[in-house]
């Protein structure tokens, strides 16, 4: 333990942490910017310096260790003229546009300069000696150098939490910036989408493509029928940016505020969700019985789930020789728009030429995967727009609802319906538990061994998690598999991905069925929730989706009356031709860098 | 005080028997060795300063096995050309300093880092190591030299960022503590030395550390390499006793005009003639790695600081703000001064700037434009402003 | 334009796989051919597994190691104060005249490129150049144009 003072205050504290998570246990204030929960300290934008008595130079106080009888003043007056300093160079170097800035209000650089240098500027603007470029190429975000400070949070985020390093420092001194490969557009590299840049920028310089005025458009266009769907992970994090604290479920008010913003019908991704497990599920079990009965030795297992945009394209460009182990399933999001534009079409009898189907997701690389050329089985664009959470939130505020006085309101039908199976995809783990509900009963005529069908092995925010069920007592068709281990592998963020891609590829691990989620902890640390995010905020969104499943009469998708009735009337059985024809998708192999 | 006055003297190009003084220093006990370099005084030769004793000691105290001796051979301070020489024509010394460092502290690996500008002596310098090596191996020594390669980068003479550069990364500077005794290269315990730092250990351990603290003063002990150029009839590399003041200096070098000396190169403090006789050259006045340029009252002190600036902008790397921003702000700044665009009074808000870069920069780099910067505007403000 | 081929999996053979060996590697591709292509830029990222984006961001950081074409001989004439004062501009444009290009430009026989650099350590026999690796020194007009043609005619 180690001993020492801030602004007077004496505190003892373990050896190792650093003076500002000291000064953050007395409560006391000291302004950050590249520092940020999720990721190492780096200690470069100085905006944390605090005066440490007998020392020359002022200390960052994100990269200091507390030592025995350290005096430090968060607020002297060195400290404060080096605040004011270093806030104006920032701004010096910032393109400042803020009233039409997405991030206005929302921006810590903002947040700054109203605490510690308002009225005329001390330093001149520098922005103009620069030749700024804005990459406008992704359909998922888009990236400003001129709003750029230089904190590198995206540059750690790319390297650490995701593995995918699109994006790099380059040069030096005042050319120094923020790059891609050689300075190619974002669209162009092996950048996945999945926003996790986005959602730690603290300035305007990242941020997510938005589609609101498009969507404001067709919802005020009388020819057409505009169709909402809403991802689990929205409902129990929309709440964050109006008004409510992490971890809330706000569904019936979310259905209600589609509602009153006009969409003509609003519905479930849940729904999709279910009717992926049904489609997966019967994959996943045909290959096995491929592999185990019939031996077919080029059978690629593991196989891997598909829904996490993000991660298609990451074994897209890292690791193109494992494609035919993806499962051939569109994720739930492009399910539902193939399906808007022709099931659901043909049952209201409504023109598909006249749909407009948008998305409310969590994520940003979604937008991308409804850009896909592929993604038209309909004849049409199956996914027209896709807003993240925060957009969503903003067309709440727009349309000058009062969210909190919302009556909450139920999906409408068809296409509404879902189960605690379908909402648990939005946390790590819920995909594989959504899954072995219903493989297992299946295959065994039983439920899952689990109380309350809680299959908690698979639960959790731990990077990669591994599990084994012994299947027993089969019935009919599936006796091939008794006795068999089945042996699955969870994980979350793409650095885990990673992980666990490497000791498959290097025949250390063996599994039969693998989820893997782009983002940390699973949707709900999606690149469109609310900003900001850390480990704490991301557990109480896992908790609050698990409690939604507890609270749902129906726990497994293959009890969803909607989804039993589609294939009646419409799809046939699982992976028939007409499903193939909708529901699946290809993939294509990218570039390295 | 002693008055050293401006002496010339020759102990470290002098050519030596470098297989007597390694066989000497073989025999000794490790702390021995370091006792020497402690009573000598000797101080950073790089500019730094920092007592080169204390360096081994600190690192000779870490437990783990696994530590480096390196050779801080990037020598980029415009100005300084004196490692280059020290190499051309004593190379043995400063590989000989390495082994001598390497006993000390218990370090079995020296890694010497080469800045890219003088590449094309690496062939010449192989050959020296190759010959050097037959001879530490038959004396017994057990240890390793490599070289490293830089690439056009001023920043990688930082210690933390050369470190950076020898680990295939952008020499950006670390975040201290750890240093680098505890933490180096590789993470490992490791004493960065300035080439002419060891060459002046292997001085030490020859005639040992009372005879060379009849040298110099009480705070700079020794002599040093100067790299002098600028205007002046007499450039080049010489060595001298540390402790002399600027007056005695422009006495023995100048052209009979001079109106200021920059001591320490673009990082270091510019000295007008109205302060030569006060100012000492050593740690107890302006300390410096040697480089001293001159210039006379044909100089435009402007065209001094802008191109300081202009270096600084280019080769700051570019990470911290009050450095990268900072740098640009200053040229700017002066340009607009210069030229009417800004009141004069503008260069008191510049001044401050640059008092905050050398309290808030994360390296030395950023903490030294101040310097240079505060010292010709406060000196020569009548050329700054329009 | 030149084809990478071998070389890079030469010079991981003799400097290694690690992060540590990107270094050398990238050295060693400039030596032979004074730039790096993205091509080569890409296959050193595979080859030591690591992000094409890493690789550039960490070439571009170093001065020496350009990311854009150079011609056959870089001349590198140094810019700092010692040689400044000593008639670096003079310098200039008797190369920029002789070559009949600007600073930061290539002849078009790709022969040789033009560019200023920070102090090279001969500031006591400025003004001074490097062409690749050699330096040259106490310089004048004359002596610039025998050292050029010395060089054109290799």
């Amino acid at each position: 333990m180690v001993t020492l003072k801030i602004n007077n205050e004496q505190i003892t504290v373990p050896e190792g942490i650093t003076v500002l998570e000291a000064a953050r246990k007395l409560n006391i204030h000291i302004p950050v910017l590249c520092n940020h929960d999720d990721l190492c300290v780096a200690g470069n934008c100085r905006v944390c310096v605090v005066e440490q008595t007998g020392s020359r130079t002022l200390i960052a106080s994100c990269a200091m260790p507390v030592s025995e009888g350290m005096d430090i003043h968060t607020n002297s007056m060195k400290v404060r003229n080096a605040r004011k300093h270093i806030v104006e160079l920032l701004l010096s170097e910032h393109r400042a546009d803020c009233t039409k800035c997405y991030k206005n209000q929302n921006c810590e650089l903002q947040t700054l300069a109203n605490e510690y240098s308002f009225g005329e500027h001390l330093f001149l603007d520098i922005v103009e000696d620069h030749p700024y470029v804005i990459d406008r190429s992704s359909p998922s975000f888009i990236k400003d150098d001129s709003k750029c400070i230089r904190c590198q949070r995206c540059v750690r985020t790319c390297e650490e939490l995701q593995h995918v390093s699109a994006i790099a420092v380059a040069n030096k001194g005042s050319h120094q910036k923020i790059s891609s490969f050689h300075d190619r557009p974002m669209s162009h590299v092996v950048c996945t989408n999945c926003g996790q840049c986005v959602n730690r920028c603290p300035t305007g310089a990242l941020v997510e493509k938005t589609y609101i005025d498009h969507v404001w458009d067709a919802i005020y266009d009388p020819e057409k029928h505009v169709v909402a769907q809403t991802a689990p992970a929205v409902r129990v994090a929309l709440g964050e940016d109006l008004g409510y604290d992490p971890g809330e479920r706000v569904t019936g008010k979310m259905v209600s505020a589609l509602k009153h913003l006009g969409f003509d019908s609003v519905l479930d991704t849940d729904f999709t969700a279910d009717l992926t497990i049904m489609e997966e599920g019967t994959e996943l079990l045909t290959r096995l019985k491929r592999a185990l009965v019939d031996g077919d030795k080029k059978i690629s297992l593991p196989m891997f789930t598909s829904c996490s945009p993000g991660w298609i394209k990451f074994v897209e460009h890292r690791y193109p020789e494992f494609l035919p182990n993806l499962s051939t399933c569109k994720s739930p999001q492009q399910m539902f728009g193939a399906l808007a534009k022709t099931f659901y079409a043909q049952k209201r009898g409504i023109d598909p030429a006249k749909v407009v189907s948008v998305s409310i997701m969590p994520c940003t690389a979604k937008k991308f995967e409804a850009d896909r050329p592929e993604m038209r089985s309909s004849g049409f664009k199956d996914v027209d727009f896709v807003l993240t959470t925060r957009e969503f939130a903003v067309m709440i505020k727009q349309a000058g609802l009062d969210f909190r006085s919302l009556e909450p309101d139920k999906y409408d039908s068809i296409m509404g319906d879902s189960t605690g199976a379908a909402v648990i995809f939005g946390a790590t783990g819920g995909v594989m538990e959504a899954a072995l509900r219903t493989a297992y009963e299946i295959v065994t005529g039983r439920e899952v061994p689990f109380k309350n069908l809680n299959i908690t092995p698979v639960r959790g925010l731990e990077g990669v998690k591994e599990a084994s069920v012994k299947i027993e007592g089969c019935t009919g068709d599936w006796k091939f598999l008794e006795g068999a281990v089945l042996k699955v592998a969870i994980a979350n963020g793409l650095t885990n991905a990673n992980k666990v891609m490497k000791s498959i590829r290097d025949g250390k691990a063996s599994y039969h069925f693998v989820e893997i989620m782009a983002c940390p902890g699973g949707c709900i640390g999606g690149g469109g929730q609310p900003i900001p995010t850390n480990q704490e905020i991301r557990q109480k969104r896992v908790d609050a989706i698990y409690s939604e499943d507890e609270h749902m009469t129906l726990r497994k998708s293959h009890e969803n009356p909607e989804v039993v009735a589609i294939y009646k009337d419409f799809l046939g059985k699982p992976n028939s031709h007409k499903a193939h024809e909708l529901l699946h998708t290809h993939y294509v192999v990218r570039e390295s860098y | 005080m002693k008055n050293v006055g401006l002496n010339k003297l020759d102990y470290i190009f002098e050519k030596i028997n470098i297989r007597e003084v390694l066989e000497k220093t073989y025999k000794l006990p490790n702390d021995k060795i370091i006792k020497e370099i402690l009573d000598s005084g000797l101080k950073g030769r790089g500019g730094a300063g920092f007592p080169t004793g204390m360096k081994w000691k600190f690192t000779a105290e870490q437990k783990d096995p696994d530590k480096y001796i390196v050779c801080n051979a990037d020598e980029g301070e415009p100005g300084t050309f004196k490692d280059r020489e020290l190499l051309d024509r004593v190379p043995y010394k400063v590989y000989g300093g390495m082994v001598v460092a390497g006993k000390a502290i218990g370090a079995k690996n020296g890694i010497i880092y080469l800045r890219g500008e003088y590449r094309y002596m690496l062939p010449g310098l192989l050959k020296e190591l190759d010959e050097f090596m037959k001879i530490i191996r038959e004396i017994g020594y057990e240890f390793t030299i490599e070289f490293r390669m830089g690439s056009g980068a001023y920043i990688c003479g930082e210690e933390s960022a050369l470190f950076e550069s020898i680990e295939g990364k952008r020499g950006e500077p670390r975040n201290k503590p750890p240093y680098p005794t505890v933490s180096g290269v590789y993470g490992k315990p490791t004493s960065i030395n300035n080439v002419e730092t060891l060459v002046t250990a292997i001085l030490v351990m020859r005639i040992g550390a009372a005879a060379y603290n009849q040298l110099g003063t009480k705070d700079s002990r020794g002599s040093k390499v100067f790299s002098i150029s600028g205007d002046t009839p007499i450039p080049g590399i010489y060595e001298l006793e540390l402790g002399m003041t600027v007056q005695e200096f422009v006495n023995g070098f100048g052209d009979g005009d001079t109106k200021a000396v920059q001591v320490g190169g673009a990082s270091g403090f510019c000295v007008p003639r109205k302060k030569f006789a006060e100012t000492i050259i050593g740690f107890e006045g302006v300390p410096t790695g040697g480089s001293m340029k001159l210039f006379n009252s044909s100089r435009s002190m402007y065209n001094v600081l802008h191109n300081y600036l202009d270096f600084f902008v280019e080769e700051s790397c570019g990470q911290c703000t009050p450095c990268r921003v900072g740098c640009q702000q200053l040229l700017k700044g002066v340009q607009k001064v210069k030229k009417g665009e800004a009141k004069s009074a503008y260069l008191n808000d510049l001044v401050k700037l640059a008092d905050t870069m050398k309290v808030a920069s994360k390296c030395g780099l950023g903490q030294s434009v101040g310097n240079a910067f505060r010292s010709i505007v406060e000196n020569f403000r009548e050329e700054i402003i329009y | 334009m030149y084809q990478v081929g071998n070389l890079v999996k030469e010079l991981s053979a003799r400097h290694g796989r690690d992060r540590a060996s990107l270094m050398p590697i990238l050295q060693g591709i400039v030596e032979k051919h004074n730039y790096l292509t993205d091509e080569a830029m890409v296959e050193v990222a595979r080859e030591l597994d690591i992000s094409a984006a890493e690789v550039y961001g960490t070439a571009s950081f170093y001065t020496f190691l350009d990311t854009v074409p150079r011609g056959k001989y870089v001349i590198r004439v140094c810019k700092t104060i010692s040689c400044s004062m000593k008639g670096k501009g003079e310098i200039i444009s008797t190369l920029e005249n002789i070559l009949k290009i600007r600073i930061g430009q290539t002849t078009s026989d790709k022969q040789f490129t033009l560019l200023e650099t920070n102090c090279i350590g001969w500031c006591h026999k400025a003004p001074a150049i490097l062409i690749n690796d050699m330096p040259y020194t106490e310089l004048t007009e004359e002596k610039v144009i025998e050292i050029i043609k010395s060089y054109m005619h290799k």
